[in-house]
């Protein structure tokens, strides 16, 4: 049989797909079916003073209103799953739907009921609310000053936590030869997948059993969390994952939304859906980033660095979402050093609570912030001692023979070469050509950028002995289940939960390899906690590397115990066999031999079993991984600048990502052309942005610009693969590498093109006018 | 019999559908709702993201800019009237070929979007492909991949069909032009 691990085979979820056979959540239709809508409060903080929903029940349609008030002490608060420890964490409730105090614009406040999904728009407007309004505060510096208005009771100052790893004594900087100190903003993102969230409830009253099919990452992270909110036991909940359109993190949380629903189906004692509508997307999905980072970088005049100490101080919105403390803190911290030998460093992190739309993971988590402020200071740091930004890079990289590397913040870098990433960009233009034709267009007042990315990030969540320790409440192994019918085809259960990365193809690349059955055998099973063991679902670029690694560790079991029925039936000894192209060999004897197949057979009828053999051919695995996985590689974007209108033109983009082996090419180039979209977005044009009273105003897609295929060249691609030891394939991941890379790597291009105008740093998103404007502040000076 | 409904009639994917609708409903709901045509999706409220685009009267359109009574008496083609997997569309072998999806959920929309580009221009220019994709919006592609697709299909279409095709888009774009 051909190799398929490393082959570009088209995707196997995608003849549904491309023929509308797709099943999204709010295409489910149940019979008897009634449609849900939330009340959401217009105002970012005020207390309720009365609310009438009389109006709204009279609408010829509606079956019921609730209010918070209603729902009061029937169901749980929604909680938080990350408890940074050490850090004084406040965990202030957080009511499904407000009972007398809203906290963002976005709060839920009533919902109701009807048959359909006019009346129910309807109905929500009849909804009569007296607010007394209460003074906001919107950014995170500002709610932790004496004075400022104050969220929740028993959270002084509005700080949710105060968390710090490593130590680096005022005297290293005092003492260095040279200090870079520079303040970013990293803006406010809304993740805005194609599909919004929605989730549909059914419950039976005869048997207590309740199905919740929802926008999941994660079903049975929605299980184990709205079980408790519902007072269901898992037994009896069923949450389902159909497909899902994109989640970017913002599908991790578990909402008050989903808790809604199904508390609403169970009391009516008909189905619910609810669908989120785009202008609700923007005000009450978990919106990412919103950080102030305030780093400092010391070292030496030859080029290398030698401290890193960084405060964030993190907006995390009106209420702590299901993974809000992890992003700033863990997934940030501790790889702010990034690719880099900086001996000391340390981190302090400020968590805060504001009157906005919660914060949580959004592509990257935490690591997207990390590499941009490394990257960024590294630009920074060679321009002041007068060094190429290459080789500042090359001086300070962590060397091949430097592996396993330990940071000075306690992670431990599994593998890299991260030179040879940088080499493989590097031929992919020609640098010095380019330095002269941007000295040339200089002079005729044309401004070329290069950027570089030379990044690592730490991916593959995670041991679950770190996930304990950093505070994180749940496992991070991953579950699968390998059952090889009698026939021979084979069901896979996966406890990861893919919605668009294409591991229902992927992951049958892997039990392929392993045992010699065609890929249209093997069917990928995910997203149903009635059929799947428990699992910890998709983000964290953790599905392969975990999920893909317990499938192949599984995939070990069945062959060992399909081994000894092979040797049994031939008469041979085990050692004897060999196992290719999908059939156990007696080595030495061509023709000797028996298939996967006819092995699988005979497990099943059991007639004739070796001693203490047991029948059937099914393996599972519950595989925790001993450490992250650290992929890395090299950005370059090179761009112009319009000197007259500020505009960014983006030339050329290249990339090379370090994923280890690659399974598929095809998707895995795909996964680095979403994620660099995603991170330029950040970098030119996205960005969440409210208004002194806490009003979102970029609160549609007319006002928040979404990256369009007009925006982008054709961007070149390249991987190189260097195994990780921590995992039986040798994956990293490459879901979020390209979202990760290419901010920075934009931002170094714009600033380099900007230096004629004495530029050194802009706050993103680098719009025209804000370009413009630095360059006129350039001319003015000059 | 439901007051304040009125009658609504439309060929969809060459099948006569009638309901009885209320004056406001928009396209996509009857399509989704009234009809279980589920694969036109919707992203948004402000007809910006092209999710819900189908074919009206041979016109790719946004089926949430449309009431379902302005459709009254026309022809409309979604993605389950485009081709099947015994008779794929030629975009959307392309999609499939070139990996012009993920999430899967914007690429009815697109794929509607670009058999209309098609039938304007059957020979895009990747410039022209990525200022015709100017109405989508896809949060997984990077749309690189969507472009070759695309790419993909324009090959295919004008190899098969050949030059009296390209008379015919000729007359197509005649019609539809703006
Ligand atoms: S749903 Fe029609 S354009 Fe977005
Ligand atoms: S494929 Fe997911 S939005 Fe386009």
């Amino acid at each position: 049989m051909p190799n398929v691990f490393g082959t570009p085979l088209k995707r196997r979820e995608d003849p549904r797909l491309i023929t509308g056979k797709g099943n999204f959540t709010d295409d489910i239709q149940l019979p008897g079916m009634l449609y849900m809508a939330v009340l959401r409060s217009p105002h970012a903080h005020a207390r309720i003073k009365r609310i009438d929903v009389s109006a709204a029940r009279q609408v010829p349609g509606v079956v019921a209103v609730y209010t918070g008030k209603d729902l009061e002490g029937k169901m749980g608060t929604i909680p938080t799953a990350w408890l940074v420890p050490d850090s004084d964490i406040k965990t202030p409730p957080h009511h499904a739907l407000a009972v007398d105090q809203v906290r963002y614009v976005g709060d839920g406040i009533a919902l109701v009921v009807a048959e359909d999904r006019y009346t129910v728009r309807d109905a929500l407007e009849l909804i009569d609310v007296e607010y007394e309004e209460l003074p906001p505060v919107v950014n995170q510096e500002e709610a932790m000053k004496d004075g400022a208005p104050q969220l929740h009771e028993g959270v002084p100052n509005n700080i949710a936590f105060h968390w710090k790893a490593g130590e680096v004594p005022d005297e290293v900087f005092d003492r260095a030869e040279v200090v870079i100190r520079r303040r970013f903003y990293q803006q406010r993102l809304i993740p805005n997948p194609m599909e919004t969230r929605a989730a549909v409830a059914q419950y039976n009253p005869s048997s207590g059993e309740m199905t919740i099919w929802c926008t999941s990452q994660n079903p049975h992270i929605h299980r184990f969390i709205l079980s408790g909110v519902l007072g269901i036991p898992e037994t009896k909940l069923q949450v389902v994952a159909p497909d899902v359109g994109g989640g970017f993190g913002c599908k991790i949380a578990v909402y008050p939304d989903e808790a809604l629903v199904g508390y609403v189906a169970r009391d009516l004692r008909r189905p619910v859906k609810w669908t989120e509508d785009r202008r609700e997307h923007f005000t009450t999905t978990t919106h990412g980033r919103d950080m102030i980072l305030d780093v400092e970088l010391a070292g030496k005049r030859d080029g290398t660095l030698t401290a890193l100490r960084i405060k964030n101080t993190a907006n995390l919105g009106a209420y702590l979402s299901t993974a809000a403390p992890g992003v700033p803190t863990i997934l940030f911290g501790l790889i702010a050093p990034g690719p880099y030998k900086i001996p000391k460093a340390a981190v302090e992190v400020i968590g805060v609570l504001t009157n906005t739309t919660p914060t949580d993971a959004y592509r990257g988590a935490g690591r997207p912030e990390a590499t941009y402020q490394i990257e960024r200071m590294i630009d920074l740091f060679a321009d002041e001692i007068g060094m190429d930004p290459l080789e500042i890079r090359r001086k300070n990289l962590i060397r091949e023979d430097e592996f396993p590397f330990d940071n000075a913040l306690g992670l431990q870098y599994d593998s890299g070469n991260y030179h040879r990433a940088l080499n493989k960009a590097l031929e992919m233009i020609n640098y010095d050509q380019f330095r002269k034709e941007q000295e040339e267009a200089r002079k005729k007042g044309r401004y070329l950028g290069i950027g570089f990315s030379t990044y690592v990030e730490i991916c593959g969540l995670g041991p679950s002995k770190v996930a304990g320790a950093v505070g994180f409440q749940g496992g991070l192994w991953e579950s699968a289940t390998v059952r090889v019918h009698p026939s021979g085809k084979i069901s896979v259960f996966t406890g990861a939960s893919p919605h668009g990365q294409g591991e229902e193809t992927t992951f049958a690349q892997i039990v392929s390899q392993k045992l010699g059955v065609p890929v249209e055998d093997i069917e990928i099973v995910h997203g149903d906690t009635n059929r799947i063991s428990m699992g910890w679902g998709t983000y964290g670029s953790r599905t392969t590397p975990v999920g893909g690694s317990a499938i192949a560790i599984a995939c070990d079991r069945v062959l060992e115990k399909a081994k000894k029925i092979a040797a049994h039936a031939l008469e041979v000894s085990e050692s004897d066999l060999d196992f290719e192209d999908g059939a156990f060999q007696v080595q030495g004897v061509p023709g000797k031999k028996i298939t996967f197949q006819e092995v699988t057979l005979q497990a099943y009828l059991a007639w004739n079993l070796p001693e203490g053999v047991e029948p059937s051919l099914e393996a599972q695995s519950f595989y925790d991984p001993a450490n992250f996985v650290y992929p890395f590689g090299t950005h370059i974007c090179i761009l112009e600048v319009d000197g007259e209108t500020g505009e960014v033109k983006l030339k050329k983009y290249v990339a090379v990502d370090d994923p280890g082996p690659v399974i598929n090419p095809m998707v895995a180039e795909g996964q680095v052309h979403g994620g660099i979209v995603q991170g330029i977005g950040q970098a030119l044009w996205e960005g969440a942005v409210y208004d002194e009273n806490g009003q979102l105003i970029s609160g549609t897609f007319m006002d928040y610009a979404m990256p369009k295929a007009r925006f982008f060249p054709a961007f070149e691609t390249a991987f190189t693969e260097t195994p990780s030891p921590v995992n039986p394939l040798g994956v990293k991941g490459i879901g979020e590498t390209g979202t990760i890379a290419s901010t920075p790597a934009v931002v170094n291009a714009v600033v380099d093109a900007l230096k004629p105008f004495g530029v050194k740093d802009l706050d993103m998103p680098l719009t025209p006018e804000k370009v413009w404007k630095a360059m006129q502040k350039g001319r003015r000076e000059a | 019999m439901e007051t304040g409904k009125v009658n609504v009639t439309v060929t969809v994917n060459g099948v006569r559908r009638s309901a009885m609708v209320e004056p406001r409903m928009l396209l996509v709901h009857f399509l989704r709702d009234g009809l279980g045509l589920v694969g036109t999706h919707i992203g948004c409220d402000t007809s910006q993201c092209g999710a819900c685009t189908v074919l009206l009267d041979g016109e790719a359109v946004k089926s949430c800019t449309v009431l379902a009574v302005q459709a009254d008496g026309s022809d409309v083609t979604t993605v389950e009237g485009l081709g099947d997997m015994e008779n794929l569309h030629p975009v959307q072998e392309g999609f499939w070929e070139k990996h012009g999806l993920q999430c899967g959920f914007c690429t009815p929309g697109v794929m509607m979007t670009a058999v209309g580009l098609l039938k304007q221009n059957l020979n895009p220019t990747e410039e022209e492909i990525r200022e015709g994709l100017e109405g989508v919006l896809c949060r997984c592609t990077g749309y690189q991949n969507i472009v070759r697709a695309v790419q993909y299909a324009a090959a295919r279409m004008s190899e098969s069909e050949g030059h009296r095709e390209v008379a015919a888009a000729g007359d197509d774009s005649g019609e539809g032009g703006r």
